[in-house]
């Protein structure tokens, strides 16, 4: 079989950074070439800031992790070039059912909502993602952009010099010293930088292992994701089937705690359980087996001067809402124009405060679904069962129930309400999902949607009012993008953007969150949100 | 602000006294629990409003305690 994980991608070559000196200086240097620290450096190359990532591997994450990426995360990969291709390879799926013994008890539509051009979800396996930012980031580097990933490169040592931090690199040839002007730190759950710097990852553990198998079958299950709480193939533990490109299907089932982990990876374990759940008359062939544990925590802070860390070596989830990669893919997001703005010297290092302040906030936020999901899957006490068991006993006939079935609250962008760099709702009678601090909702406009037209830079969104001259305050372009509505067209765009109010203005953050809103254009407001917005107000 | 009810509120105490024993009239110990699980879960979207189903829960907890 054709593995994609165990093929190298950016195999080790010597770089002439090795052995130099005076030992070279890079602006950005990232540790870690998984989702995170693949997007953070394709970000910051696109916009002309030097990337350099080091990883230990020379290939994508090892066997199967990951499956579900949210339409947030799409929008993300859009801004950065490449979300069709996730999109033309993922699996699109929308129907959930729940299962509970051996009835089914309830189903529901994530019902997208009109008007979006990415879906709700996809199913993509994470070595595919990988591959393709990869391949992403390798094409940028051919057509000269300042990027480059070097394999094989483990880093040994982190020191924060104040204006500078110092690393030290193993390679196959030896090691040698480096220098980065900002270090962030995307070296995943483990992070030996998180341990090189003595800095604190608290949280709760869960008591729980899961046994994942993706399977390759021709069977007739559909494009749904299937969920059971104490299915007869599994008893009193719960199942997930889901399914991805290729015809793989990942089956997750819970093991419980007191198992023999090695014994339960064996084919001879494995099998029988899978013939059990999907009969014994389907064909399939295990593609990868592995067993899972899982932790709740986070870092105290994101940001240590000159080192930040992003994705998993910031914070950890349960699987359940598939909340690991895709709130990595927001740090990045959050990150990257922030960064620039301060390499740039356009905005103070304060600025970087922020993305400590609003993404300790999402992982919070994020914490708390998964913990929630996690305590309703596994219930850790009788009495919590005796609950969970109620819920889903109402589901299967009445609606009001439904709602408390919690089989993972899948992965929402954060609205960043309380942030300092918010500034206050002069639109009051605007739409509540697009208050300041909120991710911008998409809409269908004639010839194309509105996301691809935002991002990158500060944008004035002006809706049905005349907009102004592009915009410069201390240096930091704003562009002006003016779109009308009314009762017949971009009927979506009043209702996301407009509520009751005739007309509006946004300012819109690069990475595509709302900073301010007002019912008119005023300039010296709008100067005023934007010294806010980059920690100068 | 709504508030929860602590006086008397049933129309004939006695009679929906006598409902809720009927109800696990039969049950063993673990279908009891089930059921009161069940009742709570309907009783709490009725009443739906989090504040006094916050102040029943906290009601229902003193007066567990020794005063
Ligand atoms: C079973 C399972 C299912 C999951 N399902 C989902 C899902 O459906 N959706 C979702 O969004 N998330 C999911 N996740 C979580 C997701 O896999 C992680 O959140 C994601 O991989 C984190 O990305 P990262 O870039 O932060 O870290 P990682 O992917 O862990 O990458 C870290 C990289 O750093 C490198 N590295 C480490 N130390 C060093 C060093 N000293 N020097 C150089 N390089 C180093 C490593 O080799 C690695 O390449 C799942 C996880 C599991 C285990």
């Amino acid at each position: 079989m054709n593995k994609i994980f165990e093929t190298p991608l950016y195999p080790y070559t010597r770089s002439p950074d090795q052995g130099c000196t005076p030992v070279a200086r890079r602006r950005v240097v990232i540790v870690g070439a998984g989702p995170v620290g693949l997007a953070a450096a394709i970000d910051l190359a696109q916009q002309g800031i030097e990337a350099v990532v080091l990883d230990d591997n020379d290939k994508v994450s090892f066997g199967s992790r990951a499956i579900c990426f949210a339409k947030r995360q799409l929008e993300i990969l859009d801004r950065l070039g490449c979300g069709q291709q996730m999109v033309d390879k993922g699996v699109v799926w929308n129907l959930g059912k729940v299962f509970f013994g051996d009835r089914k008890v309830y189903e529901f539509n994530l019902l997208p909502e009109d008007g979006h051009q990415r879906p709700a979800f996809i199913n993509l396996q994470q070595y595919y993602f990988e591959t393709y930012l990869v391949q992403h980031a390798q094409q940028l580097q051919s057509q000269g952009a300042p990027i480059e990933l070097r394999g094989q490169n483990k880093v040994t040592r982190v020191e924060d010099r104040g204006d500078h931090v110092a690393l030290q690199i193993d390679t196959p040839e030896g090691p040698y010293d480096l220098q980065a002007d900002w270090l962030i730190a995307c070296d995943g759950a483990g992070s030996p930088i998180r341990a090189m710097m003595g800095l604190d990852f608290v949280g709760r553990v869960f008591e729980d292992n899961f046994l994942i198998a993706d399977v390759i079958m021709d069977a007739e299950f559909p494009t749904e994701r299937w969920f059971w709480f104490d299915p007869p193939f599994n008893k009193g533990q719960s199942a997930l089937l889901h399914k991805q490109p290729d015809g793989v299907w990942r089956i997750d089932l819970q093991l419980g705690w007191d198992i023999d982990k090695e014994q339960e990876k064996q084919p001879e374990k494995v099998i029988p359980r899978l013939k059990a759940m999907l009969g014994e008359d389907v064909n399939f062939q295990l593609e990868w087996v592995s067993i899972y544990t899982f932790q709740c925590r986070r870092m105290e802070k994101f940001r240590h001067n000159r080192v930040i860390f992003a994705g998993d070596s910031a914070h950890q989830v349960s699987p359940f809402g598939a909340r690991g990669a895709n709130s990595g893919l927001q740090d990045a997001d959050n990150l990257v124009w922030k960064l620039k703005l301060v390499i740039d010297g356009k905005a103070p290092p304060a600025l970087l405060d922020s993305y400590d302040t609003e993404r300790v906030y999402g992982a919070d936020e994020n914490i708390l679904n998964s913990s929630r999901s996690t305590d309703f899957i596994t219930p850790k006490s009788q009495q919590s069962r005796i609950f969970r068991d109620a819920v889903l006993d109402l589901s299967e006939h009445f609606a009001f129930a439904r709602p408390l079935v919690n089989s993972g609250r899948l992965s929402l962008p954060c609205t960043y309400d309380g942030s300092d760099l918010n500034s206050a709702d002069a639109l009051p009678d605007g739409p509540a999902r697009t208050r300041p601090g909120a991710p911008c909702p998409d809409v269908a406009l004639e010839g194309g949607y509105l996301l691809p037209q935002l991002g990158n830079e500060f944008v004035l969104l002006c809706i049905n009012t005349a907009p102004p001259q592009a915009l410069q305050v201390n240096g930091i372009a704003v562009r002006p993008l003016a779109l009308t509505c009314d009762g017949q067209t971009n009927t979506a765009l009043a209702q996301r953007y407009l509520g009751d109010a005739p007309a509006a203005v946004y300012l819109l953050r690069p990475d595509q969150h709302v900073a301010a809103r007002w019912p008119s254009y005023n300039e010296p407001e709008i100067r005023a949100a934007l010294l806010r917005a980059t920690a100068q107000g | 602000m709504s508030r929860l009810i602590l006086t008397p509120n049933l129309d004939r105490p006695d009679d929906v006294y006598a409902d809720l024993l009927a109800a696990h009239d039969g049950l063993d110990k673990a279908q009891s629990d089930a059921l009161n699980a069940r009742l709570i879960l309907v009783l709490a979207n009725h009443i739906g409003d989090r504040q006094v189903i916050a102040e029943a829960l906290q009601a229902a907890s003193r007066a567990g305690q020794p005063v």
